[in-house]
This record gives structure tokens, C-alpha cells and sequence, in this order.
């Protein structure tokens, strides 16, 4: 570190620098090499890589035969759709706790609406109207939760905590504790059935919705902006970025996120699951922090939770095939979650350090 | 020679902050194309000073004059919109950003405005050029800045001030954090500024450091300005003893007495009753510059 400034101090110090462009050159591809060996994304992949090899070495041809990616894709989707807008939230180094419920929510209100407005045989007007309603559920309450964040200044995990309370319990009100089993069959064989291209619209979906924000993370200021706001909120502040606007639009984002998950859930199991999604939260934050995703904000990326959502999915599916009981699958992705975040601390004070 | 209209003027701050008076009737100013130290001792006010004419909080009381305009500064926003930027003593940069984004940040350059999609190649550019024309050579401008020595950061919050400020750079002990070397890279760095016509208010503890690049001094003690010097008749002596309150020159009415309040009466120095000092509120005080 301290050889790099000396350099960089006597450079500035000289009259003018020149410097041989090819070696400039050359010199950029060499830091780009090292920086893309060293980004979080290189290593989730490899470890996704190594678990892919370690399940096809302990169980050979049958793990990972093309319907198991099929199959590990579908049941990924809405993790996946969930992980994008927890992504956005975890980089302004907040946490939404409450994903897997706000899911359960957006789908008991949208099925609701389809059991008093056609039930299974409902047109496709009705149809689009329920997947609105699902979908402004969702953003409303991650907007509701975002506002308890920014404008009421509880912290993130218990205004989440309290949300996630919140959305169980209004589930329950509104089913009384039964699920609505009713949804449209033109939903259930398009977008929970159905595919596109011999793709399963689920994957579509949940691709179609993981390039979408990942352009925007990465090329607009709301995705900037976000970085800003979890890197250093007082800096973002003081260049007149309106922090508390941006934090609310994330947690809507992040609700709208578990909106379109929950119409998705709603669409493929053709009931709201109520009681089947206690650990979504669990499998989605430990998506993006294995993504490379920081807690403490500012970092992580789109392509890093993408590849990080595959993880917890393929221990479960690996775990079934190899014949271990699949609840281990839960205490394998706690485990890997404590790891991956004890490494992120490490690396932070290894830089803090230098 | 009968120097210009004051820059920046800050007549009679009051702020107060519960049983504490942290801006008694302050007054500062600042004039075009100078170095001006500000500088007092721990809790004489510097900080709110500062604070208040970058627009980040308001005063309870007083004015503040741009270019012999009465102006209020509500916001940080309000303070650039006037031309003056801030160089924090923490330099609000976001570490996690490079320095090209930390730059822009908050000012963006955008290739389709109305889909607010970013124009980074363009800001990339603009951010080497700024680089450049402050003598600053940093590396890489697309590495997160927390991997950037403390210099180096310095420069980009340096570069991103000077990038905007088209007539006043508050440094707020922009040195405190600094080794040898790098400091004297900040010095160079005021004094590139103030060459380029932008007026620097310097606040430091570091006596040798005003005296090497300022070119007038003003001292606050207990929320009030009560010395002002031209750095070329001064020495640290003086200055330790404006700071302590061993010498005042300069014996301004609190808010409450009558008469403080008439503006004009104070400005620009010389008028002022009781300056008895030399080189006090002079107002050549651009000196050698």
C-alpha cells in the first residue's frame, strides 16, 4: 500500500508524465485480469462450480441432468425475483426480513380478488388485474416498511422484522388460516405451467426481471444512487441526494420484488402456500451475501446474486438425489451464510488494515 | 490600494444549540482570490461557522452576504447554487464508488436523460482531465476510492470542490488525517486553487501551515471573531495569543447590544472601533498573492 503511494505521490510531484502507451496498455489488461479474479462473482461461481462437481462425483448421471436444471431453475425463480430486490436493499446496507411473507401476502390478496372475480375460470382481463393488485401489494408494503426505515429511522432489521409479523399475520386474517385455492387455470397453465420456447415462463420471468435490474443497478443513477447511499449516506446526503427517497423507492422495490414472486408462487403451486415459506428469507439473503453482496453496503452486484441463488438450491436438490435428508439443506445454507459473512468481515479489516 | 467588495461576509451569526452558544455574533469574511485562514481554538465556533456558510445548518440569526448580496443558504444545495463547495474534514466520499463516480456524485452526466441511464465514459473523461489539471496523478480513476492512500483521496474530494466551485472552497482541517508528505501535497493543492481565482478558507489548528499558505487570518473565540491579520505581519505568537485571548484586536458587540445589527458599520474592516492591531482587518489583506 504504502509503496504504491510513495510511487504515486512522486509522479504527481514530477513536471509531466510520460509514459509509453503500450505499457499503459498492457499494464490495464494485467489490473483488469487481477481485478476480475478478485471480484466476489469469480468465486461464487467457483464455488457453485466445486458443489455442482462434488454432487455429480458423489451421485454420477443422475445429478444434474437436464430436467434437474429445469426443475432447479423453476423452483429458483421466485428466490431468484426475491434476491434481486433483497440485492438492491442489502446494498444500501439494510435487510428485508420479511420477503417470504410479503410473498405469501401479495399472493392471499391477488387470490382473493380471483375467488370473487371469476375463481378458476376467470378471463384474462381479470387475470391481469389480479397480478396488478398482487404486485402493488407487495411495493406498497416494502414502500410502508421503507418509510419505518428512512423516515422513522428503525433500523432496517426490525422495521423488517415487525413487517414480516405483519404480513404473516394479515395473511391469516384475510384466508382465516386456510389457502385460497382457487386461482385462475389460464394462470396456472400460462405463466405457472406454461412456456415460452420450450423455456418454462417461470425462468423467462425470473430472467427477464434479473437483466432488467441488472442494467439498471449497473448503468442508471437510481442503481448508483443505491451504491452511494450504502457506501456513505452522509456523503450522499451532502451532494444533495434525496437519501430518504431513494431508501423507500429500494424497500418498494424489494416489496414489489416479493409481489411479482408471490403471483408467480400463486401460479405454480395454484394455492398461496401460506405456511411454506418461513425460511425464504434465509435462502434469498444468503443468495446475495454468497453473490458477494456486503452487509455493510456499497457492495455486491446483479450477477453475483444470480449465480449466488443457484446455491442453496442446488445443496437442496443435490442433497434429495444423493439421498440425505433434505432438511439439511437448511442447515447447510445457515452454515454457509455464517461463512460467507464472516468472510466479508475478514476481508473488511484486512483493508481497513491496509 | 483599496481592495475589492468583500466575497463572502458573515455579519452577526447567532446559533445556539440548547444551553450553548456556539455563534455569538460572529462575524467573517472573505475576499476574492485569497487564502483566509480560519482559525481558533477547540469549540470557538470554526466548525458552526463553517457549517453555517456551507449552507449545512442555519443560523438562529445574522446574514450572510454573497458578493454584497444578503443570500440564505437552507442547504448544501442552496450554498453551490452560490458557488461555494466544501472540502469535509471527513471528505464525504463514498469509498465504495471510484473516484470518477465521487466526482459526479450527485451531479451526473447522463447519455439518455430520460431513461437516467449514465454517460460513464464521459464522466470518466471529465474526471482525468479534472484530475489533471489539479497536478494530481492518480492511478487509476475507475479504483474504488477506498483503495486510495489519504492523499490520494484528499485530491479526489479536492478535485470534485474545485470541479464546482466557481467562488469559495471551505478545507476543514483538510490536513488533521495527513502525513508530512501528503500534506504538503494538500498546501500545493490550496495554493493551486487560490491561482486559479477561487477564493479558499482554510480551518486549522496548524499554525506553520497558516502561516505558509494563507494570505490573511481571521480568529474566532468563544463564537466571535475577535482578530484578524495579514499573514505577512503576523507571526504565531500573535496568532496563539488571539486564539487564547491574550490579544484581541478587535472587540465586537454581541448581538444584544444596539448598533451591532446596522450593516456596514463593520465592513470592510479598517471602520471597525477598536481594531488597533497592526495589519489587522486590513483589507489588502490579499497581500503577495
Amino acid at each position: 500500500m504504502t509503496d504504491t503511494n510513495a510511487t504515486a505521490d512522486a509522479g504527481t510531484a514530477g513536471p509531466g508524465h510520460p509514459e509509453p502507451p503500450a505499457e499503459r496498455a498492457s499494464f490495464d489488461v494485467v489490473r483488469l485480469l487481477k481485478r476480475t479474479f478478485t471480484t466476489n462473482e469469480s468465486w461464487t461461481f467457483i464455488v457453485l462450480i466445486v458443489l455442482m462437481a462434488v454432487f455429480t462425483g458423489l451421485a454420477p448421471g443422475k445429478f444434474l441432468t437436464t430436467s434437474d436444471l429445469s426443475l432447479i431453475s423453476q423452483t429458483t425463480a421466485p428466490f431468484l425475483v426475491m434476491a434481486i430486490g433483497e440485492t438492491f436493499v442489502i446494498l444500501t446496507a439494510g435487510i428485508d426480513l420479511s420477503v417470504g411473507f410479503v410473498l405469501v401476502l401479495s399472493g392471499v390478496v391477488a387470490g382473493e380478488y380471483y375467488v370473487h372475480n371469476g375463481g378458476a375460470n376467470a378471463g384474462i382481463g381479470t387475470i391481469w388485474v389480479g397480478v396488478l393488485i398482487g404486485l402493488v401489494t407487495g411495493a406498497a408494503y416494502g414502500a410502508l416498511q421503507g418509510f419505518m426505515v428512512a423516515k422513522l429511522k428503525i433500523p432496517p432489521l426490525i422495521a423488517t422484522l415487525a413487517g414480516l409479523g405483519g404480513a404473516e399475520g394479515l395473511s391469516y386474517l384475510i384466508t382465516g388460516g386456510h389457502d385460497v385455492a382457487t386461482v385462475p387455470n389460464k394462470l396456472a397453465s400460462s405463466i405457472g405451467q406454461g412456456s415460452l420456447g420450450g423455456v418454462q415462463w417461470l425462468i423467462v420471468i425470473s430472467f427477464l426481471v434479473t437483466l432488467l435490474f441488472g442494467l439498471i443497478l449497473a448503468f442508471t443513477r437510481f442503481g448508483r444512487y443505491t451504491y452511494a447511499i450504502g457506501s456513505n449516506p452522509e456523503a450522499a446526503r451532502r451532494v444533495g441526494i434525496k437519501v430518504d427517497r431513494y431508501l423507500i423507492g429500494v424497500y418498494a422495490l424489494s416489496g414489489l420484488m416479493a409481489g411479482l414472486a408471490g403471483i408467480m408462487n400463486l401460479a405454480y403451486y395454484s394455492t398461496t402456500t401460506i405456511s411454506g415459506h418461513p425460511l425464504d428469507n434465509l435462502v434469498v439473503i444468503t443468495a446475495v451475501v454468497l453473490g458477494g453482496a456486503s452487509l455493510f453496503g456499497g457492495r455486491g452486484s446483479i450477477l453475483g446474486t444470480f449465480i449466488g441463488v443457484f446455491i442453496p438450491e442446488m445443496l437442496a436438490a443435490g442433497l434429495i438425489i444423493i439421498g440425505v435428508n433434505q432438511y439439511w439443506q437448511y442447515i447447510l445454507t445457515g452454515v454457509v451464510l455464517a461463512a460467507a459473512v464472516y468472510l466479508d468481515q475478514f476481508r473488511r479489516r484486512l483493508r481497513e488494515r491496509a | 490600494m483599496a481592495e475589492a467588495e468583500p466575497l463572502l461576509e458573515a455579519r452577526n451569526l447567532v446559533k445556539r444549540y440548547g444551553q450553548v452558544l456556539a455563534l455569538d455574533g460572529a462575524n467573517f469574511t472573505a475576499y476574492p482570490g485569497e487564502v483566509v485562514a480560519l482559525i481558533g481554538d477547540n469549540g470557538a465556533g470554526k466548525s458552526t461557522l463553517v457549517k453555517t456558510l456551507s449552507g449545512a445548518i442555519r443560523p438562529d440569526s445574522g446574514q450572510i452576504f454573497v458578493d454584497g448580496k444578503a443570500v440564505s443558504l437552507s442547504s448544501p444545495l442552496d450554498a453551490r447554487r452560490h458557488g461555494i463547495e466544501t472540502v469535509y474534514q471527513d471528505l464525504a466520499l463514498a469509498p465504495d464508488l471510484d473516484a470518477a463516480a465521487n466526482l459526479h456524485l450527485g451531479r451526473e452526466i447522463y447519455r439518455v436523460r430520460a431513461l437516467q441511464i449514465l454517460n460513464k465514459t464521459e464522466m470518466r473523461r471529465r474526471a482525468v482531465a479534472a484530475f489533471k489539471d489539479l497536478g494530481v496523478n492518480l492511478p487509476d480513476v475507475g479504483a474504488p476510492v477506498a483503495s486510495l492512500s489519504g492523499g490520494q483521496r484528499q485530491s479526489v474530494a479536492v478535485a470534485r470542490a474545485v470541479a464546482y466551485a466557481s467562488k469559495i472552497i471551505f478545507m476543514d482541517e483538510p490536513t488533521a488525517a495527513l502525513g508530512v508528505v501528503q500534506r504538503e501535497r494538500v498546501l500545493d493543492n490550496i495554493r493551486r486553487v487560490r491561482d486559479r481565482g477561487i477564493t479558499v478558507v482554510l480551518i486549522s489548528h496548524n499554525m506553520p501551515e497558516v502561516l505558509a499558505v494563507s494570505d490573511r487570518v481571521e480568529v474566532l473565540r468563544m463564537g466571535r471573531r475577535v482578530a484578524r491579520f495579514r499573514t505577512a505581519d503576523t507571526n504565531v505568537e500573535q496568532l496563539v495569543g488571539a486564539m487564547t485571548g491574550a490579544l484581541t484586536t478587535e472587540d465586537e458587540p454581541g448581538p444584544g447590544s444596539p448598533g451591532s445589527g446596522s450593516p456596514g458599520s463593520d465592513s470592510p474592516g479598517p471602520g471597525s472601533p477598536g481594531s488597533a492591531s497592526p495589519g489587522s482587518a486590513s483589507t489588502d489583506g490579499r497581500g503577495a498573492a
